[in-house]
């Protein structure tokens, strides 16, 4: 029998003001197993702490029930403190009297009896917990960090700094991301080449970093310190350790007419090619859906101009198994499709274009060459309206867009009404917005420049259609500070596309075990408290693969996760989890069901020898964990048809006696 | 009437026996009466010329014996309809036995005949039956005038909706193989699904009290194969627990259909083993529609070693929203 003591938290005003913490303690101590019962202020605190320490060893307790917030919040504090006093870290168990109880309700009398319920269901626990003691296992000293953008870039270039190893995986031919289409960066207009392009020279000198570019994650299994990573490399036919990246069979490649993704399809490229003078690797590739050589064999042209020899038409998609200590997701963003935004005219008229497009369209590497010219006829536009939030914080039923801010809208339309207005003063500049949202350093002070200095004209209001009329589009919207609406005729409107996580996100959160929002962006495992973790252990976030951020934001996140991964590699040993899965050998039927649920794969099967009764012996298929792999998730225990799975520190017995109590 | 004979039967498991050392034949004797067949174990030659049976009452699904008997015997020849290749399947995909050790033979079925429908017809005192090709003649005790019955009159509530004439797996196939039938097997799920809650609690509620707890069912079912059964099993805290309430009492075959729930091969035994009557199979069917509903059409033991839905994981899986968006249809 144990000798359970049992301490209730006030937490300030927490819990006591909602919950009757005297009468929780005293309506505890009737409970079986309870020799002692004790409340206090503040149970984590170190008088509080001191409390349980002495308890236990005068009245030599056993077990601790602690009613007080989420086991997330302090079971580690307090499984500390009960080895301190001698017991097992184990013997600890939680109520949870906040989160889960004084929080939720308003009433002091229902708020007390679910608390006196809750903590019975912990005695409850408690009465049947058994020591555990947790395994070790090594760390792989390599991160992988998916995705090449500026997120990616600054976490591999910090992680190898600290000298460990980095390898990036990257989908696109090379890295760099959605800042290498980017023109100028907000709030000191510097040229967003002029500052990626060093950091991505930097990563492919750095001989701690490898870059698989043209690479997808294909699968990953194992744990915290211990991932296996399939990485499938995809085939660019072209040798990338050969290539020299001299650019002689993209010029003499006669299939001209494929959109150039890079430039967001408003110019063409050839089938074999290299997306930006920057590319790191600098290496071509073939889009084996344009290439004649490829789809009928009548061609191969870059093959007999590569004096490198380099071309390799047979290539074969490789898939490559590396260890990996820590993973960073690094997968960034998109801009949304318009396509079911009819009003902005977008699929109607090449002159209604998106804020991406418009970087590339005034970019001096871009389609125009960095000269203001509408698509359609290449006219030097006199009207701009800017139009902000489209598809960014839609009501929640709306059936297109997002509910949230997609947060940089503001400060880039404001930087491109302001570029406009500096190279062509001649050119009227209209933006339509919601609210003007400029928290951050020297934003506010950006923004401002812009209406005072440039003379942009802000108008609070949204857009409520564009019409392509003729060569000019008409813009019809209402101005909400002097209540009228407007009309006007625009020569090219601009839409501040919401953003959304990558689409490889989600795939990538199912290999992973890492968990997502509504919206698909990667959750952190404390919103304010572990804004870089993702809850599995091992898997850090990065960029806006976790939430919109700008470039600043995103390289401070990138820096973190980055310090993150180094704590991680910089341990030799990890400390398991004791609470694993194990398999009574007598009740298995060795059907692999269990197997089969592993999300880890951590179960195998032997052939054993059993006694029988007659005593004859009987060789049966049984499973075994591997405890090293394990991580307790407990799918085994649920899917075991004989009930031979059972979780240590979460057995089925404990969870029924958790359940009879609270039913009692 | 079955195609095949008895002495065709018989002449393979004879040649089978002296072949194998340590060897024995699952297939089935006839008992006191001609329609109350069971299965049986062979082991020597003269018992299979004496006991063997093949007829219309051999529906007994004799592939659960393979679990113990490949333990005891180094080689088993077993005879299997095509409903029982199913099972045989299920319980390879769950390592239940190995397939080195089985020689297993395929034998055509035309349905078996349910002995309570031809009781209900031919009357009490049944004192001896055959098979003519016309139907069934029934001769009772009472000296009366035999009566033949059609065999389409007295198919057992499973033939009548057989699920495949095809044998999914077999080391030697005796006469032509047939194939997967689209039967009307969900019918009558779906006229439970159409019923009220309150109906539908009324209709089960009706038919699980007359359950007497003899745990045939549990016997019987090939998916019932644990190596100690919960409701055997002191340490669970339910073993044979009387209930203690009229929901208690559904419990048994609630846990039991939840069991197998995925791995069940809709071979109707459990249905056909109940000396009360009830409908068990329904509950697993309704689990099999369920199934094919949610994740696409899959019937366990049509491929060994398929990956079950509920014990895997796609990407294209059913949210719990949508199965909870859909009621209680």
């Amino acid at each position: 029998m144990q000798r359970i003591g049992v301490f209730v938290c006030w937490c300030g005003s927490n819990i006591a003001a909602t919950v009757d913490v005297k009468a929780v303690s005293e309506a505890l101590l009737k409970e079986p197993g309870v020799v002692f019962s004790t409340d206090y202020q503040y149970m984590c605190s170190q008088a509080g702490q001191n409390m349980i320490i002495e308890a236990v060893k005068e009245h030599n307790l056993t077990g601790i029930v602690v009613c007080s917030c989420s086991p997330r919040m302090h079971e580690a504090t307090f499984r500390k403190t009960a080895k301190s006093a001698g017991l097992n870290p184990y013997m600890v168990e939680i109520a949870n009297i906040r989160e889960q109880c004084s929080w939720v309700h308003k009433d002091i009398q229902t708020g007390t009896e679910k608390a006196i319920i809750l903590g019975k269901a912990a005695v409850a626990k408690v009465n049947l917990n058994a020591p555990l003691t947790p395994g070790e296992t090594p760390v792989t000293k390599r991160a992988l960090v998916i995705g090449g953008g500026i997120a990616g870039i600054q976490t591999a270039l910090d992680i190898a700094e600290a000298g460990f190893k980095v390898d990036i995986v990257e989908k696109q031919p090379t890295i760099g991301g959605k800042m290498a289409q980017l023109d100028k960066t907000f709030p000191t207009l510097d040229c967003a080449a002029c500052i990626l392009t060093p950091k991505m020279v930097d990563v492919a000198q750095n001989d701690k970093i490898r870059i698989f570019s043209y690479s997808e994650v294909e699968g990953v299994s194992g744990f915290v310190g211990n991932y296996d990573v399939k990485i499938r490399r995809k085939a660019r036919y072209v040798k990338e350790d050969i290539c020299t990246g001299c650019g002689a069979c993209v010029d003499k490649c006669p299939m001209k007419k494929v959109p150039n993704e890079f430039n967001l399809g408003m110019d063409n490229r050839h089938a074999i090619y290299i997306p930006f003078a920057q590319a790191v690797p600098k290496v071509a590739t073939i889009d084996p859906n344009t290439c004649n050589m490829l789809k009928n064999g009548k061609c191969g042209v870059c093959a007999k101009v590569c004096t490198a020899g380099a071309i390799d038409y047979k290539q074969k998609d490789t898939i490559i198994e590396e260890k990996y200590g820590a993973i960073v997701v690094a997968t960034g963003f998109n801009p949304i499709s318009m396509e079911k935004f009819d009003e902005f005219a977008y699929n109607q008229s090449k002159d209604v274009i998106t804020s991406l497009e418009f970087e590339r369209l005034t970019n001096a590497a871009g389609p125009t060459q960095g000269k203001l010219l509408r698509p359609s006829d290449n006219v030097h536009p006199h009207t701009i309206v800017f139009v902000q939030c489209v598809g960014s914080r839609c009501s929640a039923c709306a059936e297109k867009g997002k509910e949230y801010c997609s947060k940089i809208c503001c400060m880039y339309t404001a930087k491109h009404a302001m570029l406009v207005r500096d190279k062509y003063p001649d050119t009227e500049v209209y933006v339509f917005y919601i609210d003007v949202r400029t928290p951050g350093k020297a934003f506010d002070e950006f923004q401002r420049r812009a209406v005072e200095e440039y003379g942009v004209k802000y108008i609070k209001g949204m857009v409520g259609k564009v019409s392509p009329e003729g060569n000019k589009l008409k813009v019809q919207a209402s101005d909400l500070l002097n209540n009228k609406q407007i009309h006007i005729d625009a020569d090219l409107v601009v839409l501040a596309a919401a953003i959304e996580p990558d689409k490889s996100a989600r795939p990538l959160a199912t290999m992973l075990t890492a968990s997502m929002d509504t919206n698909d962006f990667f959750t952190e495992a404390h919103p304010k408290l572990r804004p870089v973790e993702s809850p599995t252990a091992g898997v850090f976030l990065s960029g806006a693969c976790q939430g919109p951020k700008d470039i600043p934001e995103t390289v401070s996140q990138a820096s973190a996760a980055a310090v993150k991964v180094v704590g991680l590699l910089a341990k030799n040993k990890l400390t398991g989890n004791p609470c694993i899965a194990s398999s009574n050998e007598l009740m298995c039927n060795g059907c692999s069901s269990c197997e089969r649920v592993c999300p880890y794969g951590a179960i195998t099967y032997v052939d054993k020898e059993f006694r029988m009764p007659d005593r004859t012996t009987k060789v049966r298929r049984v499973a075994q964990v591997n405890a090293a792999v394990c991580q307790g998730c407990g799918a085994c225990t649920v899917a075991c048809p004989s009930g031979a799975m059972d979780l240590r520190g979460f057995t089925s017995a404990q969870i029924m006696a958790e359940v009879d109590a609270i039913c009692k | 009437m079955q195609q095949i004979t008895r002495d065709l039967l018989i002449e393979k498991a004879s040649a089978f026996l002296e072949k194998e050392n340590n060897s024995c034949v699952i297939g089935w004797r006839k008992g006191e009466f001609d329609y109350d067949i069971t299965p049986y174990v062979f082991d020597n030659k003269e018992d299979l010329e004496k006991y063997f049976v093949w007829n219309d009452f051999c529906g007994a699904n004799v592939s659960k014996y393979l679990i113990n008997k490949t333990q005891k015997y180094d080689k088993t020849l077993v005879f299997l309809k095509p409903c029982d290749t199913y099972s045989f399947n299920q319980l390879l995909t769950e390592h239940r036995f190995s397939r080195d050790k089985v020689y297993a033979i395929g034998i055509p079925c035309e349905g078996m005949a349910n002995v309570n429908k031809v009781k209900a017809i031919a009357g009490e005192g049944i004192e001896k039956i055959e098979f003519l090709p016309e139907g069934l003649k029934v001769t009772n005790l009472y000296g009366d005038e035999p009566a033949v019955i059609a065999y389409t009159d007295v198919l057992a509530e499973r033939c009548l909706n057989c699920k495949s004439k095809a044998h999914v797996a077999y080391d030697e196939l005796i006469g032509e193989d047939g194939s997967v039938i689209s039967s009307n097997r969900f019918d009558e799920v779906e006229r439970l699904e159409k019923m009220t809650p309150d109906e539908r609690f009324a209709f089960w509620q009706k038919e699980l009290s007359k359950c007497i707890r003899c745990n045939a069912c549990r016997d019987v079912c090939p998916a019932c194969s644990c190596e100690k059964c919960v409701f055997d099993n002191p340490a669970s805290g339910v073993e044979n627990k009387a209930p203690a309430s009229s929901m208690e009492e559904k419990m048994f075959h609630i846990i039991r259909a939840f069991h197998v729930a995925g791995r069940c091969t809709d071979c109707g035994e459990c249905s056909r083993v109940c000396p009360q009557g009830i409908p068990l199979h329904l509950l697993n069917r309704k689990f099999i529609k369920d199934i094919n509903e949610f994740y696409g059409e899959y019937q366990a033991g049509a491929v060994e070693g398929s990956r079950a839905p509920l014990v895997d994981y796609t990407e294209g899986d059913i949210e719990p929203y949508e199965i909870f968006d859909r009621g209680d249809k």
